[in-house]
């Protein structure tokens, strides 16, 4: 999700391009090992990022992400991992616009794990943002490939032909050949350089910025997709696994006769002990495998593990949570200054202080995670839910110590994700146990697994302070937060917020205030911290959406208003200039600058069209916040009811400014979905631990959205031609604060510690 | 041995009568339409239809359903031509698709009973059914529309008639 946890996890550099064998190739292809297909296939290009590599160079018959079959079935590479945001619809909509083919005859092909495609890690809403100008040079490769190829037929020049609806046409003869005619031929053409290429303008597109159904659509509907829970394999074995409660804590005994009594019970297996620091590793545990999945979880239940001490076993994050609010109102480590924010709060007519809480939160994906994986021959084939194949691949090689060439990685459909499918650990569990059965297995984690043994959101707590001057201008803010760090579950040892972390809505707070301290205070980790939809966005804008609020309340002007004073004019912010390190999702400030305008853009448009400014019934309120992330903008009003004790959400708008949209239809539901999910979050979402180990087991007890509470939901995409900003996580962080401003509006009551509903029913 | 009928079809099942019929489906039958959520009743991605109601087959053991009639998603239509698929395909309701089959068997279900549900009876037929994408509000949309076309339509989309029709 962050760079810096990406090169934590992948210890080997993303950039370094491998040739794909042969077998590979075949597979990633969805072909059959025919000759006569391999000849046929239209070599496109190598990514631009292979060029220089030697063992590239002249290899024709590579073509990582368009082939082109004598049928006319035009193959196009998805490498990106499909969770529900309709990748596999917009990667292959880029490459088909500038390929010119018709969309009929675009097959989508799923990648493999393969470093030559560049990083598959599909999270930080980066697909299409990183991918989207190489997808179109990939595109405009194969067009002018199969041009060249017409032209040399027709033995006319390059620019007296174009290509339309998988043809390429001669503009004087008005004669046609087809892809299909011209895909042997064009396989034999050397590819053109890169910055020779011609692309299309946008009034020429005809499928990016379109609605285009999801090529899955179908296959969903009729209970035809195969996601990761799914897959069956000749002679399989289904393995679950009892893991230990307490991170850290080891099994010390358990009963395997008793579990072997079960029926359909074949095999139990103590899983290696897991190596600190934690990282991908799977847990400490016990593997019972049987004939099928409801055998297996019978037989576990028999297993009666003697579970063995924990340095975390005194974890509770209630009184954790206690500890951090005791902290968070003293000064902390400065990350960002500027002018003397202490002083200046001295000299306030008025000072508005609050301190606010979010607890640990789970993924909790309709799919929970699952893999499986056969081991024959020194070489291991995994069929995985996974977000990371690449890190799935070195993590599976690592744990059987064979080389990752050896390791072969397909991704299935992702019954949803949210981050928690970026972790190797159910895939090396798989890759364990196909190599102690000698057979194929399928791991299947059950709900209380997932909810149980997750990597969690930070528990965090936040505290806000600003001076306003006697005519109610800003003229201090001194922000500090603390949670445990994701960066404990690579190295076991950070106790404070990150750099990376403190990207993510803090430490690129765009206010325009004179006097600013941004601190944090130290936060050690007792259970796997990971990364949760907008990640640590989640927490920083609750707090900051909330203060705006309570600051507008304090100077008696609209929230909407307050917003626009704090933002100030319009300008580009760049933390930087104030001694912190801004990540940035990875991106430059020079080619996604922190621009206010955009941000009070969004704002003004959710506002006007919701009618988020006008009165309401007695009793019904709107809220609004507003927050960058993942460099794009989106703003959020919400209208509540509240009557007797009990939150309604009667509506939710959102407006998104993601630059270029390549699907908005898409794009649109994307926007619905983070509302859904920061709508559940702020409700109802809340893990607790106890004695080391979380509470919560299944969706009776670790709740979710449902559909009588979900809201009326309105989207609007902001019109832009700039370069495409995230699209899957900026929805999320603006609704928590938007829904407790609006709580706050309609009956007097501030919510400053989620969820919800530990003040209201829901 | 459990005997009943599975998407119109006799079959019969040596499985441990315990068993819940989601199990049996997805891993002895490779029926994997029906997808396992949670295994508590809570969530509805597993839901399939006994003798013409819904139920959650992750709860269901294998014994309860000697005798009866049960249909799944793969029953529904293999072509996506059901009138309820198609108002998910018109809508493009799902994201991940995960809890999709089992969203579409209680829509399936609820126009059965009621073929012009107001919100208040779509909210209830289907708050057993969770998603975590946020397709609800297409879902709604799916469910009036196909509600809708229906009845001007009328064309019944009954799986008794369905059933019928086909055998």
């Amino acid at each position: 999700m962050i760079e810096l946890f990406q090169q934590a996890a992948n210890n080997a550099s993303i950039k370094q391009t491998k040739s794909v064998s042969r077998r590979d190739f075949l597979k990633l292809t969805g072909m059959t090992t025919s000759g006569f297909v391999l000849g046929s296939m239209l070599s496109v290009s190598l990514p631009a990022w292979a060029h220089g590599n030697a063992s590239h160079v002249g290899d024709n018959t590579l073509n990582l992400f368009v082939t082109i079959e004598t049928n006319g079935r035009v193959n196009i590479v998805c490498h990106r991992s499909e969770m529900g945001q309709g990748i596999r619809t917009s990667i292959p909509q880029i490459v088909a616009d500038e390929l010119c083919v018709a969309w009929k005859d675009v097959h989508v092909v799923q990648g493999l794990a393969n470093e030559a495609y560049g990083s598959q890690n599909t999270d930080g809403s980066r697909s299409i943002r990183n991918f989207y100008a190489k997808m179109r040079e990939m595109g405009a490769t194969a067009r002018t490939i199969l041009e060249q190829a017409a032209a040399e037929q027709w033995a006319v020049p390059i620019a007296d032909v174009y290509a339309d609806d998988s043809f390429v046409i001669n503009k004087n003869t008005k004669q046609k050949i087809s892809f299909a005619a011209l895909a042997e031929p064009a396989s034999k053409i050397k590819p053109p350089a890169p910055d020779s290429l011609i692309y299309k303008s946008k009034k020429d597109f005809k499928y990016i910025g379109k609605p285009i159904q999801i090529i899955d659509l179908p296959d969903m509907v009729t209970g035809n997709a195969i996601f990761g829970q799914d897959v069956k394999l000749e002679g399989m074995l289904y393995a679950s696994i009892e893991r230990n409660p307490v991170v850290g804590s080891k099994v010390e005994s358990f009963d395997k006769a008793a579990a072997m009594k079960t029926g359909g019970v074949v095999d139990v297996y103590k899983m290696p002990e897991q190596p600190t620091p934690v990282v991908f590793n799977p847990a400490n545990g016990v593997a019972v495998i049987a004939t099928n999945t409801w055998a297996a979880s019978q037989g576990r239940k028999a297993l009666n593990i003697k579970w063995g001490d924990s340095p975390h076993k005194d974890h509770d994050s209630a009184e954790y949570l206690a500890k951090l609010n005791q902290r968070i109102v003293g000064k902390g480590k400065t990350i960002r200054q500027g002018g003397d924010a202490y002083a200046a709060m001295q000299q306030s007519q008025k000072k508005i202080a609050a301190t606010y809480t979010v607890p640990y939160l789970v993924h909790a994906p309709m799919e929970p995670p699952a893999a499986t994986a056969v081991f024959k021959d020194g070489k291991c084939e995994v069929w995985a839910c996974t977000q990371t194949p690449q890190n799935t691949q070195q993590n599976v090689a690592a744990a059987l110590g064979i080389a990752k060439e050896n390791v072969t990685v397909n991704v299935t459909l992702l019954g949803g994700a949210f981050g928690r499918k970026s972790k190797a650990d159910f895939s090396i569990e798989a890759a364990l146990l196909t190599k102690y059965t000698g057979k194929p297995v399928k791991v299947i984690w059950s709900r209380e697994d997932d909810i149980r043994q997750g990597y969690y959101h930070s528990i965090s707590s936040q505290y806000f302070e600003a001076g306003l001057t006697a005519d109610n201008a800003v003229n201090a803010w001194i922000q500090r937060t603390a949670f445990p760090s994701i960066s404990w579950t690579f190295d076991g040892a950070t106790d404070e917020p990150s750099d990376g972390e403190l990207s993510l809505g803090f430490g690129d707070v765009p206010f325009n205030v004179e006097n600013l301290s941004c601190e944090t205070h130290k936060a050690p980790a007792h259970i796997r911290i990971g990364w949760v939809r907008s990640v640590c966005n989640i927490q920083h804008a609750f707090a900051q959406g909330s203060f705006v609020d309570e600051l507008a309340h304090a100077a008696k002007v609209p929230t909407h208003k307050m917003w626009h004073q704090l933002l100030g004019n319009d300008r580009f912010v760049n933390p930087k200039d104030q001694g912190f390190e801004y990540a940035n999702y990875g991106e430059t400030l020079e080619r996604f600058p922190i621009d206010t305008k955009r941000l009070k853009n969004v704002l003004d448009d959710v506002v006007t069209k919701s009618g988020a400014d006008k009165p309401t019934a007695n009793g019904e309120a709107w809220g609004i916040s507003a927050h960058r992330s993942f460099v794009s903008y989106v703003a959020v009003a919400t209208k509540v009811r509240v009557k007797d004790n009990k939150v309604t959400v009667l509506e939710m708008h959102s407006s998104i400014d993601a630059g270029t949209v390549v699907n908005p239809d898409r794009v649109r539901s994307q926007q619905e979905g983070s509302m859904i999910f920061g709508l559940s979050l702020a409700m109802m979402g809340e893990i607790t631990v106890k004695e080391g180990a979380v509470e919560q087991s299944n969706y009776n007890d670790y709740q979710v959205l449902r559909m009588s509470q979900s809201p009326l939901i309105t989207t609007y995409i902001v019109e832009s031609d700039a370069i495409p900003g995230g699209v899957g996580e900026p929805g999320t962080p603006p609704v928590a604060p938007s829904l407790t401003n609006a709580i706050f509006h309609a009956c007097g009551k501030r919510i400053r510690d989620l969820p919800v509903n530990k003040h209201f029913t829901v | 041995m459990i005997s009943f009928t599975l998407n119109d079809k006799p079959i019969k099942v040596d499985a441990d009568p315990k068993m819940p019929l989601l199990w049996a489906l997805r891993d002895l039958l490779d029926m994997t339409g029906t997808k396992y959520g949670c295994g508590i009743a809570q969530c509805g991605a597993c839901t399939v239809h006994m003798d013409g109601t819904p139920i959650r087959s992750c709860v269901m053991p294998l014994s309860t359903i000697a005798g009866k009639n049960i249909t799944t998603i793969e029953g529904l239509s293999s072509d996506a031509s059901h009138p309820i698929q198609q108002a998910w395909l018109e809508h493009n309701v799902p994201q991940c698709g995960y809890c999709q089959s089992g969203q579409i068997m209680s829509a399936v279900a609820l126009l059965e009973s009621n073929p012009n549900p107001d919100d208040a009876a779509i909210d209830n037929a289907m708050q057993g059914n969770i998603c975590r994408c946020g397709t609800y509000p297409r879902i709604k949309a799916a469910i009036k529309d196909a509600a809708r076309n229906v009845s001007i339509t009328n064309v019944d989309f009954s799986l008794a008639k369905n059933a019928g029709e086909k055998a």
